[in-house]
């Protein structure tokens, strides 16, 4: 029955007794992580969908409350875990707003190329899982490969492939090495070919191009009045792109396009995530090679930024300057204000709302997280599709229940 | 003329009379409004171009020094055209822990509203689907206040133990 006639209250009743509901997860494999949704269907037509989250809620944001604005970045990266590194950088990116911290040439260039790895990490996984989801296995295994590459680029710089707890307030734990140079430049020159085996086998794909075409379809209005951000609202045709349009970090040096798309379908979002792709590579190129020497931490004047660790273990000035950075009664005031700053986190907008009351720990820090608005239009898009498309709609948005729940 | 002030006019024209307090820190622009005109600042800047209701938090100013209002509700507002932000902040206190729902006028608002209903009580009046969005409905206690305290209290009094044989 056409959606319009099942809205009217004049409807026939027993209609309304022929309506069945459909428990969909908290497991389910296209879930991917712990979430529920019920589904009001109409024979195979999705006519309803009431998500019920929260499995994962972990109170991030309460122990935000009792970590220095160091120590929760290990908290941070556990919230959206296809991208670890991006949540750091967001995370840092606020905090040394809030402190109003400049950070050092070299230090924003490899925040940038590991940003940049993160969205095509994030991305690569996400366009995997939804063509797996609507049955094409083979590409998932392309994508899964080049994420390999990265995760060891991550380990080579931070000692961690996973939660790489890498950013610190001010710089980096480490500086990088030509090693890790010559892995990034590698990448560069191999995902290329990775990817166009991998867009060959789904972006002409018959099977897959009917299934995600004008399937969800999100509206420009309702992407920009459902807070929607990222991929989601540029392939609704919302140009906006926080890297073009609040530089932060070296966006301002480097050369790119933002991605849109007009459809506002799965197909469109898909497309919009494999264009990003390919703009990312081309960030990390340029900043590569143009990588600025010198230290990746700020000049030690003062309590900002932590030391050397050679220094540490081998100069007194070096354990006091550690010792006064690390001390919870020494740290560095920071002012009593709030503050908030947002990066494009391969998902969206990813901002932290900083409170401070003078401490060196954060007196209330929200997160703003992509997923939750994305996932709150979720019952927007799927509404008048059919069951099978669920799967669809559901790896377009590509819902982190790490993040959404926190 | 900046965006800012642009804002600030509209604002001031529209709820003639009600104390605004402006604010800005490193570029952000920050106004502080009077709970019972929250609605209608709401609904100015929305027609004024900030079409974008980037998030809704709260704090609990509780232990916060100096403060003297126990809860702020920060509106964040984005226009999506000339990129502009803009901080909406208003003062809630107990009983009267209510305020209207920014649902009308923008529909992105309700998850955002149930969450902070669920981490700190403060209810929305007027929202279409109002209860708890991440905890679990027989949940009693609101984390994220202040006197919660951070090594939990009462998460597990409500949950029975089923047993095989009862299920």
């Amino acid at each position: 029955m056409p959606l319009d006639l099942i809205d009217s209250p004049d409807l026939d009743a027993g209609f309304r007794e022929g309506l069945w509901t459909l428990n969909f997860g908290p497991q389910h494999p296209a879930t991917h992580t712990t979430l529920r949704l019920v589904l009001q269907l109409d024979g195979e037509m999705v006519i309803g969908a009431e998500p019920d989250i929260g499995f994962l809620h972990s109170g991030f944001e309460k122990l935000a409350e009792v970590l220095d604005y160091n120590q929760y970045v290990t908290i941070v990266d556990r919230m959206n875990y296809i991208s670890p590194m991006a949540n750091e950088i967001a995370w840092h990116h606020a905090v040394e707003g809030l402190l109003g911290i400049e950070l050092t040439p070299r230090c924003k260039y490899i925040r940038t190329i590991f940003a940049e790895l993160m969205r095509i990490h994030d991305h690569l996984l996400c366009t995997g899982t939804c063509v797996l989801d609507l049955g094409g296995a083979t590409a998932f295994m392309y994508a899964f490969n080049e994420r390999e590459k990265i995760y060891e680029i991550c380990e080579r710089a931070s000692g961690q492939r996973f939660h790489t707890g890498y950013t610190r307030v001010g710089g980096l734990l480490y500086d990088v090495t030509d090693d890790w140079i010559k892995m990034v430049r590698d990448f560069c020159k191999t995902f290329p070919k990775a990817y166009k085996d991998f867009a060959g086998l789904v972006m002409k794909n018959r099977i897959f191009v009917e299934r995600t075409k004008g399937v969800g379809v999100l509206t420009k209005e309702d992407a920009i009045a459902g807070s929607a951000s990222g991929p989601v609202a540029r392939a609704s045709g919302v140009e906006r792109d926080l890297r073009r349009d609040e530089p932060y970090l070296a966006y301002n040096d480097l050369d790119f396009d933002v991605c849109c798309a007009q459809g506002g379908d799965c197909y469109a979002r898909f497309q919009v995530r494999m264009m990003e792709m390919l703009e990312s590579l081309k960030i990390i190129e340029q900043a590569v090679e143009n990588l600025p020497s010198g230290p990746v931490f700020i000049s030690g004047t003062g309590k900002e930024g932590l030391p050397d660790k050679t220094e540490v273990y081998r100069s007194i000035e070096g354990l006091i300057h550690h010792f006064e950075n690390i001390m919870p009664n020494r740290q560095m005031p920071s002012p009593k204000e709030s503050y908030y700053g947002a990066t494009e986190s391969p998902n969206g907008e990813l901002g932290y709302y900083i409170v401070s009351d003078g401490d060196f720990k954060a007196y209330r820090a929200r997160t703003r997280p992509p997923s939750l608005l994305h996932f709150s239009l979720f019952s927007r898009m799927i509404r008048g599709c059919m069951l099978s498309d669920v799967a669809a709609v559901l790896g377009s948005i590509n819902i982190i229940a790490a993040e959404l729940d926190r | 003329m900046t965006a800012a002030t642009n804002m600030k006019e509209v604002l001031e024209s529209k709820l003639g009379g009600v104390s605004l307090v402006w604010s800005a820190f490193r570029d952000q622009n920050r106004v502080a409004v009077p709970v019972s005109h929250i609605a209608a600042a709401l609904q100015t800047l929305r027609d004024a171009g900030m079409d974008q209701l980037v998030d809704i938090t709260a704090v609990d100013m509780l232990e916060y020094p100096g403060a003297t209002d126990r809860f702020e509700v920060v509106y964040l507002l984005l226009n999506t055209t000339s990129g502009e932000r803009l901080t909406v902040k208003t003062h809630v206190n107990e009983p009267e822990l209510k305020l209207p729902s920014a649902c009308p006028v923008w529909f992105g608002a309700d998850w955002l509203e149930r969450e902070v209903y669920d981490m700190f009580g403060i209810v929305f009046e007027g929202h279409p689907n109002f209860k708890r969005l991440l905890l679990p409905d027989a949940f009693e206690s609101f984390p994220l206040r202040k006197d919660y305290p951070v090594k939990g209290r009462g998460e597990r009094h409500n949950f029975p133990i089923i047993t095989r044989a009862e299920s």
